[in-house]
């Protein structure tokens, strides 16, 4: 395989260029020297290196967000063919070309492949994706733990906010004013710690109004495209039904 | 007292650890943070925090710990402060248990602990192997709520351009906004800059693309002193990458995971045959030492590449998936082979600077009001660091820096004004700074420039160095930092310009290689990281003190003096991990 390279065709990337939130948006094509184990960042970190686009014509780099380049940090998350995931993972040789890279749909787009995703931390402000604590001093362990509780409590709390189940949810974005799946995921997260469960009302409040868990329309898109597996429409069946629990005590007003 | 407010430069562990306490302390911050706090470097430590909770009945301590951390930083680190961070420890892991962190537990709902280099005991606590993104996420959730409160202001998005210094003291920074291109002044009563490690000096490297080290370079620009430049971490096992080298974490050891390569035919431990007592654990600077020699001076690397085997697939799969799946998974996306099944393929990479900017036991820099945390310090590992207390040096300085900054700020004088002017000045400075790099129409290519440089230093200042090397790496630096001048800038939009404050860190990147490059040149000894085989022992006659950098405006290049080093609790003695110690 190694050997193969010095006879590899280039790779050809299609980019959707936007010089602004209100600039009209162009398709500019690229094509980059093919290296073994390249993915989209490598390929994106040559153009900028040599900014000339495939008809040879000087350009700008392309402006793209990255940070850890390994799939834990959720910066990099672009459309690649169709599909929103992160760049770095997106392996070259894995990727039918030409390679078709734009920017997220439901976000205010900043340049290029760069969208401002603000609303997704927002949303955990709303959703108190917090553990409530009387302050950041020593007061000794905290809750014992079931290994069973941690290791699939462990798994929602991979969650990079990344943005991809937002930008695949046929109910988030533009008019819609879901929530989107990756908050009400924790909402079951912090939920399930033992501390965590002494706010679970406000949290399940917080998912019961017009933008919240209803707003669902159980297409499953989210969790297909997670890169971190998490069972996104498992966590918003649950907190279906712990929804419905808590609106049938809100009616009584029970406060168990 | 002043406005009653500091400054928190960086939205990592330390960074947001400062950002809690302060708040504890009465006071109010603003956060300023290049990226959304979750995608700070903190996040990509993966396999631990080390603590001697002692849960794992093998009689654990702090003097252990604080014991192992000395010796494995080759008695280069100034005792005190590690002693207080040993200490701190076990109430930090606690702390982060009750933010909610999902760390492992044992059968009866407690913390599990798993082995680390250069420790025989169990002393990491570890949420999968994703920890340090675990962390983070408790304290970014913890600022969250500080946020909703107003007791945080956050500049996500805004990048430190500069320390603002009035009669010496530092005020405030000038900050910018990197979608507007706005540059703007922010008044502070104290400035805490806690901005992460400099791997990008290296080009590729373990970090991430935002660890330039920019901030820490341009505070040394500013006058602060910078201590211990060239100790560079090399770690023993990376995933070499085209755009990045990708760390393999050394809890796959820990849990039992072996180093090995083919010698006449067949699989050789050699670091089990090397070092009996610690086996694949013995701390970095000897393992990738012990690959580097077996790569390049015995050309016994895989397929005769730089590689060896790391070799976890006698692990059941189920334990496997339980405390190592995070970079498991990576190795399986990244490379494509199932590490369950097949060996790794591994190299060693740059990972973290022990060195940084100098601060006293409070985290203050040389420049009164102007603290640094974490990473960017030098305090808590000397000439090489353990695995496992980069997470727990990161929350123990910004737990400190936090409530130092507050309580300099409550002792301002009464009524203290600096004038406007001071504010508007710095900001302009910046901004014409700003438009100059914007105007650069040379040659040069500015990223090209930098890999170019980041082969050099990767080549030469790294798990071996030779003197000649070195000085002819500084003749190269100077001659690089003289084609930034040349440099073309492709992008002229004042909107979303990623090229030209890539062009500001790179002046910060070069400054900060010659630092590196400079301290390891003089440095006439091997010690932890550093590595001279002309000079191969440990001099501590000559050599067991502290590299303090100042820099030379008018020749762009680092002073150097020498300061003693605090040993005042545990006598230096020779490192030997053939044995236990």
């Amino acid at each position: 395989m190694d050997t193969e390279t010095a006879v590899h065709d280039p790779i050809r990337l299609i980019i959707k260029r936007q010089e602004g939130p209100d600039a009209k948006p162009r398709w500019e094509e690229f094509s980059v020297a093919y290296q073994p184990h390249m993915n989209v960042v490598s390929a994106l970190m040559e153009i900028r290196k040599n900014p000339v686009n495939a008809q040879g014509k000087p350009t700008t780099p392309v402006v793209w967000e990255s940070v850890c380049l390994e799939e834990v940090c959720g910066a990099c998350t672009m459309i690649i063919n169709g599909t929103p995931r992160q760049a770095c993972s997106a392996l070259i040789d894995d990727l039918k070309q030409p390679i078709r890279l734009e920017p997220l749909t439901k976000f205010p787009l900043v340049r290029d492949l760069k969208v401002d995703r603000t609303l997704l931390f927002d949303a955990l402000k709303k959703t108190h994706a917090w553990i409530d604590i009387d302050g950041p001093f020593d007061l000794g362990p905290g809750p014992r733990m079931s290994a069973h509780t941690q290791s699939w409590a462990y798994e929602l709390s991979r969650c990079m906010t990344c943005g991809c189940c937002f930008e695949a949810c046929p109910n988030t974005g533009h008019a819609n004013k879901f929530v989107g799946p990756a908050a009400i995921s924790q909402v079951r997260l912090f939920n399930a710690h033992p501390t965590g469960k002494l706010n679970k009302q406000e949290r399940l409040r917080s998912i019961m109004g017009a933008d919240g868990i209803t707003s669902c329309g159980n297409a499953q898109n989210c969790v297909r495209v997670c890169p971190k597996d998490i069972p996104l429409t498992t966590s918003i069946a649950q907190m279906n039904r712990d929804t419905t629990v808590q609106s049938i005590r809100n009616v009584f007003g029970s406060d168990a | 007292m002043g406005k009653g407010s500091i400054a928190v430069v960086g939205g990592g562990l330390a960074g947001l650890m400062a950002t809690l306490k302060i708040v504890e302390a009465g006071l109010s911050v603003d956060l300023f943070s290049l990226v959304p706090f979750k995608r700070s470097h903190s996040a990509c430590a993966q396999g631990g925090i080390n603590a001697a909770l002692n849960t794992k009945g093998e009689g654990d301590s702090v003097e252990e710990h604080f014991d192992d951390t000395i010796y494995g930083g080759d008695f280069l680190a100034n005792q005190p402060q590690v002693r207080a961070m040993c200490e701190a420890a076990p109430k930090i892991v606690n702390m982060f248990d009750r933010m909610g962190v999902m760390f492992n537990r044992t059968p009866e709902g407690l913390l599990d602990l798993r082995r680390f280099g250069g420790t025989q005991k169990r002393r990491t606590a570890f949420a999968g192997a994703t920890t340090g993104q675990q962390l983070l996420y408790a304290l970014d959730e913890q600022a969250r709520a500080l946020e909703v409160e107003g007791k945080v202001r956050t500049y996500v998005g805004w990048e430190f351009v500069s320390t603002i210094i009035h009669n010496g003291v530092c005020c405030g920074i000038t900050a910018q906004d990197l979608s507007s291109m706005e540059i703007r002044a922010f008044p502070a009563d104290a400035v805490i800059v806690a901005t992460g490690g400099c791997g990008a000096v290296f080009g590729k490297s373990t970090n991430s693309t935002i660890n330039t080290g920019y901030a820490a370079a341009r505070c040394y620009q500013q006058g602060a002193l910078y201590a211990n430049g060239e100790f560079i971490q090399i770690h023993p096992t990376a995933i070499p990458g085209f755009d990045k080298n990708r760390l393999m974490s050394e809890s796959a050891r820990g849990e039992g995971g072996r180093v090995w390569t083919y010698k006449d035919g067949k699989p050789w431990y050699f670091l089990e045959e090397r070092y009996p007592a610690y086996g694949n654990l013995v701390p970095r600077d000897i393992a990738t030492r012990e690959i580097f020699d077996v790569c390049v001076n015995q050309h016994l690397g895989i397929n005769g590449e730089n590689v060896v085997y790391l070799d976890v697939s006698h692990i059941p799969a189920s334990v496997l998936n339980a405390k190592l799946e995070g970079i498991l998974d990576i190795y399986q996306k990244f490379v494509g082979d199932d590490p369950r099944k097949v060996p790794m393929r591994v190299a060693p990479s740059v990972h973290y600077s022990m060195g940084g900017l100098w601060v006293g036991l409070d985290q203050q820099t040389s420049i009164p009001g102007l603290f640094a945390a974490g990473e960017c310090d030098y305090t808590q590992h000397g000439a090489n660091r353990l695995g496992a207390n980069s997470l727990l040096s990161a929350v123990f300085a910004g737990m400190t820096a936090g409530p130092n900054a507050a309580a300099y700020a409550k002792g301002l004088p009464e009524g203290q004004n600096i004038p406007q002017s001071v504010y508007e000045k710095a900001a302009a400075k910046d901004e014409s700074d700003y438009q100059g790099i914007l105007q650069l129409d040379g040659t040069e290519n500015a990223y090209r420039l930098h890999q170019e440089m980041g082969e050099l230093m990767t080549k030469n200042v790294t798990v071996v160095r030779n003197n000649a090397d070195l000085a002819e790496t500084l003749v190269k630096l100077e001659e690089i930092d003289e084609r930034l001048s040349r440099i073309g800038v492709q992008d002229k939009a004042t909107w979303s310009n990623a090229n030209v404050p890539f062009v500001r860190q790179l002046h910060g990147m070069v400054d900060l290689a010659k630092v590196i490059t400079k301290g390891a040149l003089e440095r006439n000894e091997s010690r932890g990281s550093h590595f001279k085989p002309e000079f191969p022992d440990r001099n501590d006659e000559e050599w067991l003190k502290t590299t303090i950098a100042r820099y030379d405006a008018a020749s762009h290049s680092p002073v150097l003096s020498y300061e003693e080093v605090d040993t005042s609790l545990i006598t230096p003695r020779k490192r030997d991990y053939t044995k236990a110690h």
